[in-house]
């Protein structure tokens, strides 16, 4: 690791330039920093790996881990191309460097898939000069020796080097082209599941968060930030927050008022000291019901086309059975564990940022932009993340420690409360969709409407944000006439990705409705599926599977039902069967059974938790959501924002589909079937169709 | 302020606090120990949850003055080295995701497995459910409560670094 730091980093920067062999020449050590770090053993072979003279292989990742296993799954792809010893495996997370791509970050369960090919290159060409150095040794050619489990074996003899013995000759040599990849037949670590590697670390309370960084001198701060939506400062009392004891100062910062103090506790207790006298502006007055009627207006207006098969209206107008739905979603804090914080050091021309982010990039940048600082002069340290969900991809909350360690001169550390997470976060945004459909006389679905109406935070692109209507304009389905069309309310609600965006709130309206036209032509869910599937392989293949391992149609306990529902997105796809009553007005969900086609497989332990860890986000949003009143949100904390507890489990079971394709995402795979598999299976069991999330004990009486 | 004096995962401590002063506060910002995790700051969430003379306490909820002359646990002190049943259960099944409420869930689940031999799923239920985790970890902590279980029988005597 030593080694790395005394590269300097325009010696990076310049062979990057001058290397034609793109990203592993650009990283390779220039001559002068190569020989002084082989001085003390160590070499780095590439920007992703570096082998210690005692053997430990050290991965660089240079993307960011917030619990989908991103580091255990990196690591497994170099590792198995290299033969490294997972034994002697060790992590660390890359600076922000241009070696490592324009954007880094984590997002859209991208990780995997945009590694696979270029991670395993990056492992099978560091196995080439281990191999290539152990050939010079023996004066054999490069063809006699392998590398196998940590050593380079002369393939006749039998002899061998291990790594740490060739590492400082193998960085000496020049980069090879074209080195070969294994044959898939051939991986030994991928498609296994080994302990993840920050596992041990996370069951000791050793790992590290962002919320743990603590440097010598550092204050801790709370920022207070206005009640109502748009809000402002518009004046403020401090001195009582400046007599709580432990208080150091009180400063108005971007958008609200923050007290430092010696820890986190008198900084909270000094904001609640604070009077702070609000701007509210003109949102004060709104709410979930005035926001609901501006919603149900939008879906009466022409909006834009989203897509546009054949005539739905006519087959609507013409069909012996049509159907017309509202369904609605609330709004959705990402709530992780870990609350939004960032620990900011600035210097004279230079700036340290601790912070645990979804997008590095661009969080380095915003701390510059706020520090009066050049990108370069900004070092950012990933820190692991406690949760993410699509929260820390938006880094707002990276601005007031740079702000405040700028004005005090001192490392401080800002940490959201529970109640500002709840409140302040950017939120999955609310959204109200009017489903219209049909049947034809033998009971199959020839309409497919939708008016969209849900904030646009990506943008629009031909009046569209592709984020507001995933999930019900794309459906896979086979329906003659399709007519998707969406339009964009203006709220001053801060909106974002949230765990798989669209589809999040849009598969629940669509599988449902679906669910609701087979009812309506009196067709079992499933047959409906596999028949608008015909042409749809991968997702056929899926709905399938879950319903045969679920066991469709045979005998269920009295009050329970069966409901299903798929979805493809992020390059995979997935297909869950829920079986769920209601029992004393409440859902019970007995058993989710989730088939998934994730393409080829790093580690598919990881890809269990996933598919469990994305059911369990799926459940919670039909359980608490948020609610507006007086301009801002209601909700503070987990009593009254409610998420899925441990009693409300149910067993899941998950079966990985045999798969040759690219690789798919998982992180994201299986939150958007969870809520209509549910809805559909309480409909099966009850009667009572649930249009709304979260789901309210009267949408169940 | 107050000198309080306590027992800090087996060695004697003295902080200089207000007496209100969360424990979780006095753990992370003051004593530097920060694998008690703040998750709510109301009783919620269970993620600051440690030991006070063996039981498990949530302790933002805990004011430094009630710790006074008592025993306290973390998650640093479960265990020396790492292996309290608990640990080797969470490791065996690969348990943390984000790991970040981790520390709150094994706390919790090693009182439950000292005071129950052999807890069924509905002992489990009850005893877990004070823990949240977003991460969404909680079929897996089932299953590696009942071999932490299994493996404090089959161990035989306390198991180590657990109080009381
Ligand atoms: S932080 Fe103490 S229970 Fe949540
Ligand atoms: S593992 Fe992430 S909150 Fe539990």
């Amino acid at each position: 690791m030593s080694a790395i730091r005394h590269v300097h980093r325009r010696d990076f920067l310049k062979t990057g330039a001058l290397g034609a062999g793109g990203l592993l020449l650009g990283f390779r050590m220039p001559g002068a920093a190569a020989a002084a770090a082989q001085a003390e053993g160590p070499a780095v072979l590439n920007a992703f790996v570096h082998i210690g003279a005692d053997d430990i292989v050290t991965f660089i990742i240079d993307k960011a881990e917030m619990g989908q296993g991103t580091v255990t799954s990196l690591s497994m792809l170099l590792a198995e191309e290299m033969e490294a010893d997972w034994t002697r495996v060790r992590t660390r997370f890359a600076p922000v460097d241009p070696a490592y791509g324009p954007n880094q970050g984590v997002f859209g369960s991208l990780s995997v898939r945009t590694s696979w090919n270029r991670l395993r290159e990056a492992g099978a060409t560091a196995a080439e000069l281990l191999v290539r150095a152990g050939a010079q040794r023996w004066g054999v050619e490069p063809s006699a020796v392998r590398a196998e489990n940590g050593a380079i074996v002369h393939t006749r003899t039998g002899e061998r080097f291990r790594f740490g013995e060739l590492a400082s000759e193998a960085a000496r040599i020049p980069i090879p082209p074209n080195v070969a990849q294994k044959d898939p037949t051939q991986f030994k670590l991928l498609g296994t599941s080994p302990t993840k590697l920050d596992t041990p670390a996370k069951v000791t309370g050793r790992a590290r968060y962002g919320i743990d960084v603590r440097l010598p001198g550092m204050l801790h701060a709370v920022v207070a930030q206005p009640p109502v939506f748009g809000g402002a400062v518009a004046g403020f009392d401090d001195a009582a927050a400046r007599r709580t004891p432990g208080v150091r100062d009180v400063l108005e910062v971007t958008g609200g008022v923050a007290v430092v103090a010696d820890n986190t506790w008198a900084a909270m207790e000094g904001r609640r000291a604070l009077s702070i006298d609000w701007n509210d502006g003109p949102f004060a007055s709104e709410s979930s019901a005035t926001i609901r009627d501006y919603f149900e207006r939008l879906a009466s207006e022409p909006g834009a086309e989203a897509r546009r098969e054949g005539d739905a209206d006519a087959a609507i107008a013409d069909a012996s059975d049509s159907l017309d739905a509202v369904y609605e979603a609330a709004y959705q804090p990402h709530a992780s564990m870990e609350p939004y914080n960032t620990v900011a050091d600035v210097r004279d021309g230079a700036c340290d940022v601790y912070v645990g982010t979804q997008v590095q990039t661009q969080s380095r940048n915003t701390a510059a932009e706020t520090a009066g600082l050049a990108p370069e002069q900004v070092n950012l340290h990933s820190q692991t993340m406690g949760g993410g969900f699509g929260g820390k991809s938006r880094d707002s909350y990276v601005v007031h420690a740079v702000e405040l360690s700028r004005a005090l001169g001192r490392p401080v550390q800002v940490t959201w409360t529970r109640e500002d997470d709840t409140r302040h976060d950017a939120f999955r945004p609310a959204a109200y969709v009017r489903m219209t459909g049909a049947v034809d006389a033998g009971g199959w679905p020839t309409a497919w409407g939708a008016r969209i109406v849900c904030p646009s935070f990506a943008g629009l692109r031909n009046g569209i944000d592709r984020t507001a209507v995933e999930g019900i304009a794309d459906v896979e389905y086979a329906i003659p006439n399709i007519h998707v069309r969406y339009a964009p309310p203006e709220l001053p609600i801060p909106t974002w990705y949230w765990r798989s965006v669209g589809y999040s709130q849009n598969t629940f309206f669509a599988e449902s409705f679906l669910d609701e036209l087979a009812a309506a032509g009196g067709r079992d869910p499933v047959e409906v599926r596999q028949r608008l599937l015909a042409d749809s392989p991968r997702m056929l293949n899926v709905v399938n599977v879950a319903a045969e391992r679920a066991g469709w149609g045979s005998p269920l306990p009295d009050g329970h039902g069966r409901g299903i529902a798929a979805v493809n997105n992020i390059g995979s796809f997935t297909a869950i069967v829920a079986e769920a009553s209601v029992e004393d007005g409440r859902i019970r969900v007995h058993r989710m059974t989730c088939a998934i086609d994730c393409g080829h497989i790093a580690h598919p332990g990881v890809i269990r938790q996933q598919i469990e860890s994305g059911i369990v986000y799926g459940l919670s949003q039909m359980k608490g959501g948020l609610t507006i009143a007086d301009g801002g949100v209601v909700e503070s904390n987990f009593h009254d924002f409610e998420v899925l507890r441990f009693d409300e489990m149910p067993r899941v079971e998950t079966h990985i589909v045999e798969s040759r394709e690219m690789p798919g995402g998982v992180g994201e795979a299986s939150t958007p079937p969870t809520a209509p598999a549910v809805g559909n299976a309480v409909f099966a069991a009850t009667g009572k169709r649930i249009r709304k999330l979260p789901v309210r004990p009267e949408d169940l009486a | 302020m107050a000198n309080i004096e306590f027992t800090l995962n087996g060695q004697p401590r003295t902080v200089d606090v207000p007496e209100e002063m969360p424990l979780l506060w006095v753990l992370r910002d003051v004593v530097g120990l920060t694998g008690t995790k703040f998750g709510c700051g109301m009783g919620l969430c269970g993620a600051c949850t440690v030991h006070v003379d063996g039981a498990g306490a949530r302790s933002c909820q805990t004011a430094a003055v009630n710790v006074a002359g008592r025993d306290v646990t973390t998650i640093e002190g479960l265990s020396d080295a790492g292996d309290h049943p608990v640990q080797q259960a969470w490791v065996a099944l690969d348990v943390p995701q984000c790991g970040y409420c981790q520390s709150g869930q094994i706390m919790t689940a090693a009182v439950l497995v000292r005071n129950y031999a052999d807890p069924s799923d509905a002992d489990i239920d009850r005893a877990m459910r004070g823990n949240i985790c977003r991460c969404g970890t909680y079929q897996a902590i089932r299953e590696a409560i009942h071999r932490a279980a299994e493996l404090s029988g089959s161990g035989g005597g306390p198991a180590p670094g657990s109080a009381a």
